[in-house]
C-alpha cells in the first residue's frame, strides 16, 4: 500500500490520497492544466516552476518519461496532483514510470484525490497556495503553509534561466528551411521547443541569461532578439522589463507568454493576475488582423491589462474564452508579442506561423 | 454566403449494421438547428422508426424511399436552395453524389452544402484520395486500386500476402477484408468488386497489428479548424473502428503523437475543402520495429481513411465530449462560423475550441451473436455489430467495466467465461482464444486469469500492453476479493475499479443485495460528475452525469415534479431505434405536462441521450445496480420528511427497461403508469393463460412440457404442426415450428436445453394472418389507433414481417374482436400506459364468429408504435405518457376504441443485415433476424407495397430470371405464384422437385441441381452469375440452421445484395408488385398529406 500524502489548500481545505514520487514535502501555487496529454512537458516546462500542478485529466503518466520530450533539463513543478497515476506506462520510448522520474528528481506527487473537486475549488474561488506532505494532520500542514513565501513573491526567473550564454546545438533532425539568422533568446524560463524551432528554420540561436543588459545582448549584434515565458509575476522584474526597454526599436523582437508580459511593461503598459489562469492546449484565440481562430496552448497566470497600453500599441490577440489579452502589436516597433505558446510541446502545433511572422520582420530588417 | 432559405436533408434509410441511430441523432440535431438559424428544412428518410422524421423536428417530412427518382421527385416539388448531403450517412451521402451526377442537383439549382461533390469524390474515391494525400504529403499505405478481378490478381502477385482489400463508397468495411492466403485473397476481391458501388476496390498493405486512432476534425468556411476530439481503438488495425472497443481521448499516444496526427487531421480536412465535421482514421506504427522485418522510423504513421460526414464516430465523439458535432456541421454549411456558434453546454464560450476531457470514455460494440450463435464469430475488417455502448468513469478500469454491464449480454459480466474454457484444454496461445471476435475481451481476461503474461499477450494480439495490464489490475483485485474478506478499504477500491455489486458479491461470497447494504454502511456510494467539454474549467449549463466513487457530487437531487425514463441501451436485433423513439417522446411529453424528465440510458448512438433532450441525462448501465443508485441520488424529502424517490418509466426502453421493473418494485421505487405487477401478468404464462380464459378470450392451445412423452401427447391432442420454445427467453429465441414426431423430437431437445429446467411450451401452429395492435388504456377507456396486419402468416416474428395499416383482408366482426379483446384485457389488468396485443385470425366459417386468438400481450410500447402513430397521427407516446401522469383520454380529448382508419395505405417491411454476417441463415421464422425497418405510405396497397419493396431493396425486376426452390410441403400452394412469373414472362429456374412440379404445370423450367457436388452450373453459380435475379426459396424442415437445404441458396443471394423470399406471402406481394401495371405510379407527398 503506498503512504498516505494530504494536500491542503490555503483556505484549509484538504485532500487526502496516496504519496507517489519523492518523500519531501514541497509547497506552491496550485493551478490546474487542462491537457490530456503532454504531462512530461508540463512538468519540465520552468514556466510551472513554483507550482503545484494538477492535470485535470484523470489517468496520468500513460506513455512513460522519455529521454525526448524533456522541456529542460529537470522536473520543474513544485508538487504533482493526480486522479490516477500510471504504474504500468506502455510506449516504446518510455524509460522510466512518472513515479521513477518524480522520485529520481526528488518532487513529491498525490495521486487517488478528486482531482476536479480540486478543480471546481480553484474554478470558483481562484488559485490558492498549498503544500503537500506525508507529514502530520492538515491543521499542521496548514500552519506550515501561513509561514511560507507566496508566489509571486520570489524571483522565480532568476531560479530557472540559465547561467551562462550558451549557443543552442542540439541537432534536429529535418531541413533548415530559411537563412542563418542570429536569435538571442533571453532566457526567462524556456522551453527547449523554442529553440529547436528556431534551429529548425535555419536560425542561429544564442541563449543568454534572464539578467543580462540591452547592450550585452545588442553586442552579439542579433538579427533578433527571443523574450521567453517564464514563472512568476512579470510586473516584479524591473531588470528585465530595463533590458526589454532597451531593446524597443533596435531589434526585431518576439516575446511569448512572459516574454509578452515583459514587453507590454517595457511599452508602458500593465499586467494583472487572472483568477485560475490559462492552462491547457484548447484555448481559442482571435487573429485580430485575420479575424481567424486559432487554437493554442496556454499558460499564464497573469495577463496584460489592453487599457494600460499605449495607443501606438493595439491587441492583436483576444482569448475567445474570456476575452483576456492574447498577443500585441506596435505601430512603429517591429515586435511579435504573444501570449500563448506557438511553440506548443504540449499543445497544438497551429501557431507555429508566429515564428515565421517574427522571421518575416527580421528578414525585413535584415535587407534594410 | 447568404443563408439558404430551404434546405433538404437526407437520412440514413433503416437500421442496418454500419449504419444505426447515429443518424437519426445527427439529422435530428440538424434539423433543430437549422430551426434555430430560422431555415426550412425538408427531410426524407424511409424510416419510420426515427425521431427526425417527427413532424416537430424537421419542418417538411417525406418517409419516401432513398432513391434518386423519389428524391428527385421531391427536389421538384420543393425546391429546396440546398442540400445537406452529409447527415444520412453512406446512404445519404451517396445518394446526393447520384443526385448529382444525374444532372438533378443542377436543374433545380440546389447547392450542395458544405460538402462539396468534389470533396465527397475525392474522400470516397480510394484512388483520388491518395493522390491527394501525395499531394499535401500525407503517407498512405502503398496499395493499388483495381476494377475487376483479374486486375486485383495482378496486384496481389506484385504486392504480395498479406493484403488487406477494401471496397469504395461503402460502409462499415461492407466487402473488405484481410488475406493471408491466396484463396481468400482472390475471394475477398471478388467479394469487395462486388460490394462496391462503382466496382473499385483498393488493395493495400497490411497493416494489422498498428495503433487505430481516429481524429474528429470540424472546420468552417472561413477555413477554422478544430479536432473535437481523438479516440483510440483498442482493438489494433484490422478489425474495424465500429467493432473495436474504443476509448476517448486516446491512452498511449504522447502529446508529440498526439499533435502529430492532429496536425495532419487538420492539413487533410484542408485539402480537402470540407465545410463541417469529418473523421480521419490513421495507423501509427506501435513501435519503430513493425511486422515483417520492415523497419521504420518511430512514430510512422499512415491514412488509412476520411470520411467527410458524421459519422458513427462523430456521434461518439459528440456523446464522449459533449461537443454537439452534427449541430455545429449543419450551422457551418449554412454559412456559420465556429466562433459565431455558441457553446451550448457552457454558455460562456462558442464552438471554435477543442473539449477537453477529464474523465476516460469506452464504447463496446454489440454483435448479434447472441441471436446467431451459427455465425461467423470473428471480426475483422466488416463490421458485424449492429450497436455499442459507452461509458463514462474517471479510470479505464471503471469505465470498461460500466460498459460490459451497458451490454445486457445475457448478464455477461466480466467473471463470465464460455464453458468450454474451463471443460476443454488448448495450447496456451489459442486457448482461453483471444483472436478478434466477439468475446475476444473475456477470452484476454479469462487467459490472464491462468497466469498468461500480459506482454505476451500483447505481443500476439497486437493490442497495447497499456490496455492489457489494465485488465490485469482487474483480476488482481479479482482475486483479491474471491481471498480477501471484504472491508471498507477494498470494498472502495472495487467499486472505484468499477466492479458491480454483483461481481463483488460473487467473488465474497455475499449476494449482490448485501454488498449494497453494506456499501450504504461504510458510506461508499457513487458522486455524479458533469461531462462539460471543458474539465471544469468553466461552469456548465448542461446537465449530463455519470457515476464515479470519489468526493464531490454535481447532481443535486432535481426538484419539483419529476419521472425517470429508463432507456433501452444498445440497438440489437429484436431492441432497435424505436424504443429510443419511444423514450425520447416520453421524456418530451414529460416535459410538456411540466415534469421534469430523468433520461437513463448508456447507448451514445441515440437522440435519447443527447443532452439537450432531456432535463436531465444520466449516461449509465441501465442495471439494477446503477438506476437505484440513480434514483437515490434523486431523492428527496417531503414536507413531512419522507423520502421520495423520482417515479421511473419501464414501459418505453424495449425490454431492457422492462427487466428493470422487477428489481425495482422490489426495492420500493415508485412507477409512472402501471409497472411490475402488469408484466408479471403478461409474461407467466400461468396467470396470463388463467387471465385469458377468465375473459373468455381464446389462445392458441397448447401446454408446458417437461419431457418428450408430455410433449407428444400434447402435440397429438393439439394436432400438429406445433410450435416448441423454451419459455423464459426473450425475441422468439429457439423458436421452431414441428411438422410432426420426428421434428418435435429434435426441437424438444434443444428447447430443453436452451431453457435450462424450465419447462417448454408446446403450442399449436395457427397458420392464420398475424395482427397486432397498440393500445393506449387508462383504466376506463382504451385508445387503439389502428390495426396493422401482417402481410406474412403467422410464423414469420413480427419483427419480421412485413405489415400494412390499415388491414386489408379482415372482416368487420374480426376487427370488431380484436378491438373488443383488446380493451378488455387492457381494463381487466387495469392497465395505464401503453400496451401491444398480437394476434392470429384464422379463416373461419361463420361470418359471425370470427376466430381471433391472442398471441402475446407486451405490456409496454412496442417496435411498431413509431409507425402506427405517423401514419395516424395519433401520437401514442405522448398520450400514454400523460396517461400515466394522470391525465385520461377523456381529459385529453380521445375516444375509446378503435380509431377510423386514414385514407391512406402504409406498408412496413423489415430490412436485414445478413451479407455482413457470414454463416447465418436468412430464411424468415419465429425468431426475429431483421436489424431495421422502412415504411412505404401512399393513397392505396399497390403504391405503399412498391414503395416499401424498392426502399427495403426487396423490388424484383421487371423482367429477368426467378430461382424457385419450394419445400414439398409448400408446392400446392405456390401454383399460383408460380402460374404468375411465367405468365409476366420470367424466365423461371429451378431445383429438381420443383422443376418437375412446375413442367406439370406445362410451364418451362431450367432445372439446377441443388447439391453443389452435382455439377454446374449449380444453384450457386446461377446466382453468382447474374442469370437469376430474384430467389424464392422456402424451407423445408428445422434444424441445424446452416444444414437446411437451401443454405447456400439464400447465402448467395444474400452476398450478391438480391431478393430472397423465404415466405410465400412476401413472394407473392413482391410479384405482383413488379407485375403490376407499370402505369400504376405510386406519389411523392409530404407525410401529413396522406393522411388527410
Ligand atoms: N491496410 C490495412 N491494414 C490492416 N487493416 C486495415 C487496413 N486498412 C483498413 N484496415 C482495417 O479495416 C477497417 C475498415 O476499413 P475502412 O476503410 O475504414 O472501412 P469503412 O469505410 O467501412 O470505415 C479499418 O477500421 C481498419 O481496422
Ligand atoms: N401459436 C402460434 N401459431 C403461429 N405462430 C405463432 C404462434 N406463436 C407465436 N407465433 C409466431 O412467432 C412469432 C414470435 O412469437 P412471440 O411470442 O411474439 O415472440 P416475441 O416474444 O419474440 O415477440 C410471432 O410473431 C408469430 O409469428
Ligand atoms: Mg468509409
Ligand atoms: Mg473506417
Amino acid at each position: 500500500m503506498a503512504d498516505k500524502a494530504l494536500l491542503v489548500l490555503e483556505d484549509g481545505s484538504s485532500y487526502e490520497g496516496e504519496a507517489f514520487g519523492a518523500a519531501v514535502e514541497s509547497y506552491g501555487e496550485v493551478v490546474f492544466n487542462t491537457g490530456m496529454t503532454g504531462y512530461q512537458e508540463v512538468l519540465t516546462d520552468p514556466s510551472y516552476a513554483g507550482q503545484i500542478v494538477m492535470p485535470t485529466y484523470p489517468m496520468v503518466g500513460n506513455y512513460g518519461i522519455n529521454p525526448e520530450d524533456f522541456e529542460s533539463e529537470k522536473v520543474q513543478v513544485r508538487g504533482f496532483v493526480v486522479r490516477q497515476h500510471s504504474t504500468t506506462p506502455s510506449h516504446w520510448q518510455a524509460g522510466q514510470t512518472l513515479h521513477e522520474f518524480l522520485e529520481a528528481q526528488r518532487i513529491p506527487g498525490i495521486s487517488e484525490v478528486d482531482t476536479r473537486a480540486i478543480t471546481r475549488k480553484l474554478r470558483s474561488q481562484g488559485t490558492m497556495m498549498g503544500i503537500l506532505t506525508r507529514e502530520g494532520s492538515p491543521e499542521e500542514a496548514l500552519e506550515r503553509l501561513k509561514g511560507l513565501p507566496r508566489y509571486g513573491e520570489v524571483d522565480l526567473v532568476k531560479q530557472v534561466s540559465t547561467e551562462r550564454a550558451y549557443e543552442w546545438t542540439e541537432e534536429e533532425p529535418g531541413l533548415k528551411t530559411g537563412p542563418p539568422y542570429r536569435i538571442t533568446v533571453l532566457d526567462l524560463g524556456l522551453k527547449r521547443n523554442i529553440l529547436r524551432i528556431l534551429a529548425g528554420k535555419g536560425c542561429r540561436v544564442l541563449v543568454v541569461p534572464a539578467w543580462v543588459s540591452a547592450e550585452a545582448v545588442m553586442a552579439a549584434e542579433p538579427d533578433g532578439v527571443l523574450l521567453s515565458p517564464g514563472p512568476g509575476d512579470p510586473a516584479t522584474l524591473e531588470y528585465v522589463i530595463r533590458t526589454a526597454r532597451g531593446l524597443l526599436g533596435r531589434v526585431p523582437i518576439m516575446g511569448i507568454c512572459m516574454g509578452h508580459q515583459i514587453l507590454a511593461h517595457a511599452l508602458g503598459g500593465s499586467t494583472y493576475k487572472l483568477k485560475f489562469g490559462h492552462r491547457g492546449g484548447n484555448h481559442p484565440v482571435r487573429d485580430v488582423e485575420t479575424d481567424r481562430v486559432h487554437i493554442t496552448a496556454q499558460n499564464h497566470g497573469y495577463a496584460v491589462d489592453p487599457d494600460s497600453l499605449p495607443s501606438d500599441a493595439s491587441v492583436s490577440h483576444v482569448s475567445l474564452n474570456d476575452g483576456a489579452v492574447e498577443g500585441m502589436r506596435h505601430a512603429g516597433l517591429p515586435i511579435v508579442s504573444i501570449q500563448y505558446h506557438s511553440e506548443a510541446a504540449p499543445g497544438p502545433r497551429d501557431n507555429g506561423y508566429m515564428f515565421d511572422r517574427f522571421l518575416e520582420m527580421v528578414s525585413d530588417m535584415h535587407g534594410a | 454566403m447568404a443563408k439558404p432559405s430551404k434546405v433538404l436533408v437526407i437520412g440514413s434509410g433503416p437500421i442496418v449494421i454500419g449504419q444505426a441511430a447515429e443518424f437519426d441523432y445527427a439529422g435530428a440535431q440538424a434539423c433543430k438547428a437549422l430551426r434555430e438559424e430560422g431555415v426550412t428544412s425538408v427531410l426524407v428518410n424511409s424510416n419510420p422508426a426515427t425521431i427526425m422524421t417527427d413532424e416537430g423536428i424537421a419542418d417538411i417530412v417525406y418517409i419516401e424511399p432513398l432513391t434518386v427518382e423519389a428524391v428527385t421527385r421531391i427536389i421538384e416539388r420543393e425546391r429546396p436552395k440546398g442540400l445537406l448531403p452529409t447527415l444520412g450517412g453512406q446512404t445519404g451521402l451517396n445518394l446526393a453524389v447520384e443526385l448529382a451526377e444525374a444532372g438533378v442537383l443542377k436543374k433545380y439549382k440546389v447547392k450542395m452544402l458544405g460538402t462539396s461533390l468534389e470533396t465527397i469524390r475525392r474522400a470516397e474515391d480510394r484512388q483520388l484520395f491518395k493522390t491527394m494525400l501525395a499531394e499535401i504529403g500525407e503517407p498512405t499505405p502503398e496499395s493499388a486500386t483495381a476494377t475487376n478481378l483479374k486486375e486485383a490478381e495482378e496486384i496481389g502477385r506484385l504486392m504480395g500476402l498479406p493484403l488487406v482489400v477494401r471496397p469504395a463508397y461503402t460502409l462499415g468495411g461492407t466487402g473488405g477484408g484481410i488475406a493471408e492466403s491466396w484463396e481468400e485473397f482472390v475471394e475477398v476481391a471478388a467479394g469487395g468488386i462486388a460490394a462496391s458501388p462503382i466496382d473499385q476496390v483498393l488493395i493495400e498493405r497490411s497493416l494489422v497489428g498498428w495503433k487505430e486512432i481516429e481524429y474528429e476534425v470540424m472546420r468552417d468556411g472561413a477555413d477554422n479548424c478544430i479536432t473535437v476530439c481523438n479516440m483510440e481503438n483498442m482493438d489494433p488495425m484490422g478489425v474495424h473502428t465500429g467493432d473495436s472497443i474504443v476509448v476517448a481521448p486516446s491512452q498511449t499516444l504522447s502529446d508529440h503523437e498526439y499533435q502529430m496526427l492532429r496536425s495532419a487531421s487538420i492539413k487533410i480536412i484542408r485539402a480537402l475543402g470540407v465545410e463541417g465535421g469529418c473523421n480521419v482514421q490513421f495507423a501509427l506504427a506501435p513501435h519503430p520495429v513493425v511486422a515483417k522485418g520492415a523497419i521504420t522510423a518511430g512514430r510512422d504513421y499512415f491514412v488509412i481513411e476520411v470520411n467527410p460526414r458524421v459519422s458513427r464516430s462523430s456521434a461518439l465523439a459528440s456523446k464522449a465530449t459533449g461537443y454537439p458535432i452534427a449541430r455545429v456541421a449543419a450551422k457551418i454549411a449554412i454559412g456559420k462560423r465556429l466562433d459565431q456558434i455558441p457553446n451550448a453546454v457552457t454558455g460562456e464560450t462558442v464552438a471554435a475550441f477543442e473539449p477537453a476531457l477529464d474523465y476516460c470514455v469506452v464504447k463496446i460494440p454489440r454483435w448479434p451473436f447472441d441471436k446467431f450463435a451459427d455465425g461467423d464469430r470473428t471480426i475483422g475488417t466488416q463490421m458485424k455489430a449492429t450497436g455499442e455502448v459507452m461509458a463514462i468513469d474517471r479510470t479505464f478500469e471503471a469505465a470498461l467495466q460500466k460498459a460490459v454491464r451497458s451490454l445486457e449480454n445475457g448478464g455477461r459480466s466480466i467473471l463470465w467465461e464460455d464453458p468450454r474454457w474451463l471443460k476443454e484444454e488448448g495450447p496456451v496461445e489459442s486457448w482461453p482464444p483471444v483472436h478478434p471476435s466477439d468475446f475476444r475481451l473475456w477470452g484476454l481476461l479469462a487467459a490472464l486469469r491462468r497466469g498468461r503474461g500480459p506482454e505476451d499477450l500483447a505481443a500476439q494480439t497486437g493490442i497495447d500492453p497499456w490496455f492489457i495490464k489494465a485488465l490485469e489490475r482487474l483480476i488482481t483485485l479479482e482475486k483479491r476479493l474471491l481471498s480477501e474478506s471484504l472491508s471498507p478499504e477494498l470494498l472502495r477500491e472495487a467499486k472505484r475499479m468499477g466492479f458491480s455489486d454483483e461481481s463483488i458479491g460473487t467473488l465474497a461470497d455475499w449476494l449482490p443485495e448485501q454488498v449494497r447494504d453494506l456499501r450504504k454502511r461504510w458510506e461508499i456510494t457513487p458522486v455524479f460528475k458533469t461531462v462539460d467539454t471543458c474539465a471544469a474549467e468553466f461552469s456548465a449549463q448542461t446537465p449530463y452525469f455519470y457515476s464515479t466513487y470519489e468526493t464531490e457530487n454535481e447532481a443535486e437531487p432535481v426538484t419539483g415534479p419529476r419521472a425517470a425514463v429508463l432507456g433501452s441501451g444498445p440497438i440489437r436485433i429484436g431492441q432497435g431505434i424505436e424504443f429510443d423513439y419511444c423514450s425520447v417522446h416520453a421524456a418530451w411529453a414529460l416535459e410538456e405536462a411540466g415534469v421534469k424528465s430523468i433520461m437513463i440510458n448508456s447507448n451514445p448512438e441515440t437522440v435519447s441521450t443527447d443532452f439537450d433532450t432531456t432535463h436531465r441525462l444520466y449516461f449509465e448501465p441501465l442495471d439494477e445496480e446503477s438506476v437505484r443508485d440513480i434514483l437515490e441520488n434523486e431523492q428527496v424529502f417531503d414536507e413531512s420528511g419522507a423520502p421520495e424517490l423520482p417515479p421511473a418509466c419501464v414501459q418505453f426502453g424495449g425490454q431492457t427497461a422492462v427487466n428493470l421493473a422487477g428489481p425495482l418494485a422490489r426495492a420500493g421505487a415508485p412507477f409512472l403508469g402501471s409497472g411490475a405487477e402488469a408484466l408479471d401478468l403478461a409474461e407467466d404464462r400461468g396467470r396470463f393463460e388463467d387471465f385469458l380464459t377468465r375473459l373468455g378470450i381464446p389462445q392458441p392451445p397448447g401446454g408446458a412440457v417437461n419431457n418428450l412423452r408430455d410433449g407428444r401427447n400434447v402435440a397429438e391432442l393439439i394436432g400438429y404442426p406445433v410450435l416448441v420454445r423454451p419459455s423464459y427467453v426473450l425475441g422468439g429465441r429457439a423458436m421452431e415450428i414441428a411438422y410432426d414426431e420426428e421434428d418435435l423430437a429434435r426441437f424438444l431437445e434443444l428447447a430443453m436445453e436452451a431453457s435450462g429446467g424450465h419447462p417448454v411450451l408446446v403450442d399449436k401452429y395457427m397458420q392464420g394472418k398475424e395482427v397486432e395492435v397498440d393500445a393506449v388504456s387508462d383504466g376506463e377507456r382504451v385508445l387503439i389507433p389502428g390495426i396493422m396486419e401482417h402481410i406474412e402468416r403467422a410464423g414469420v416474428h413480427s419483427g419480421d414481417a412485413m405489415c400494412v395499416y390499415p388491414s386489408q383482408t379482415l372482416t368487420g366482426a374480426e376487427a370488431e374482436a380484436i378491438g373488443r379483446y383488446t380493451q378488455r384485457i387492457a381494463l381487466e389488468m387495469g392497465f395505464k400506459g401503453l400496451m401491444n396485443v398480437q394476434f392470429i385470425v384464422m379463416p373461419g366459417e361463420d361470418p359471425w364468429a370470427p376466430l381471433v386468438y391472442v398471441l402475446e400481450v407486451n405490456p409496454r410500447s412496442s417496435r411498431t408504435v413509431p409507425f402506427i402513430s405517423k401514419v395516424t397521427g395519433i401520437p401514442l407516446v405522448n398520450i400514454a405518457t400523460k396517461v400515466m401522469l394522470g391525465h385520461s383520454l377523456e381529459e385529453q380529448g380521445h375516444n375509446s376504441g378503435l380509431a377510423p382508419n386514414r385514407p391512406l395505405v402504409a406498408v412496413k417491411a423489415p430490412v436485414f443485415s445478413m451479407s455482413k454476417l457470414a454463416g447465418v441463415d436468412t430464411f424468415l421464422g419465429p425468431e426475429m433476424k431483421s436489424t431495421g425497418e422502412v415504411m412505404g405510405v401512399d393513397a392505396n396497397f399497390t403504391g405503399a407495397l412498391a414503395k416499401a419493396l424498392l426502399a427495403a431493396g426487396m423490388t424484383l425486376p421487371a423482367v429477368g430470371g426467378i430461382l424457385l426452390s419450394i419445400a414439398d410441403r409448400d408446392k400446392p400452394e405456390a401454383v399460383p405464384l408460380i402460374k404468375m412469373l411465367a405468365g409476366a414472362g420470367y424466365r423461371l429456374y429451378a431445383t429438381e422437385g420443383t422443376a418437375a412440379m412446375v413442367q406439370d404445370l406445362g410451364l418451362s423450367a431450367s432445372v439446377i441441381p441443388k447439391k453443389l457436388q452435382e455439377g454446374h452450373p449449380n444453384v450457386v453459380d446461377v446466382i453468382q452469375e447474374g442469370a437469376v435475379h430474384g430467389v424464392i426459396n422456402t424451407i423445408s424442415g428445422g434444424g441445424k440452421a446452416p444444414l437446411r437445404d437451401g443454405f447456400h441458396i439464400r447465402r448467395a443471394a444474400v452476398e450478391r445484395r438480391m431478393p430472397c423470399f423465404t415466405s410465400l406471402d412476401t413472394a407473392m406481394a413482391a410479384v405482383r408488385s413488379a407485375t403490376r401495371d407499370a402505369s400504376v405510379d405510386y406519389q411523392i407527398r409530404p407525410l401529413p398529406e396522406y393522411r388527410r
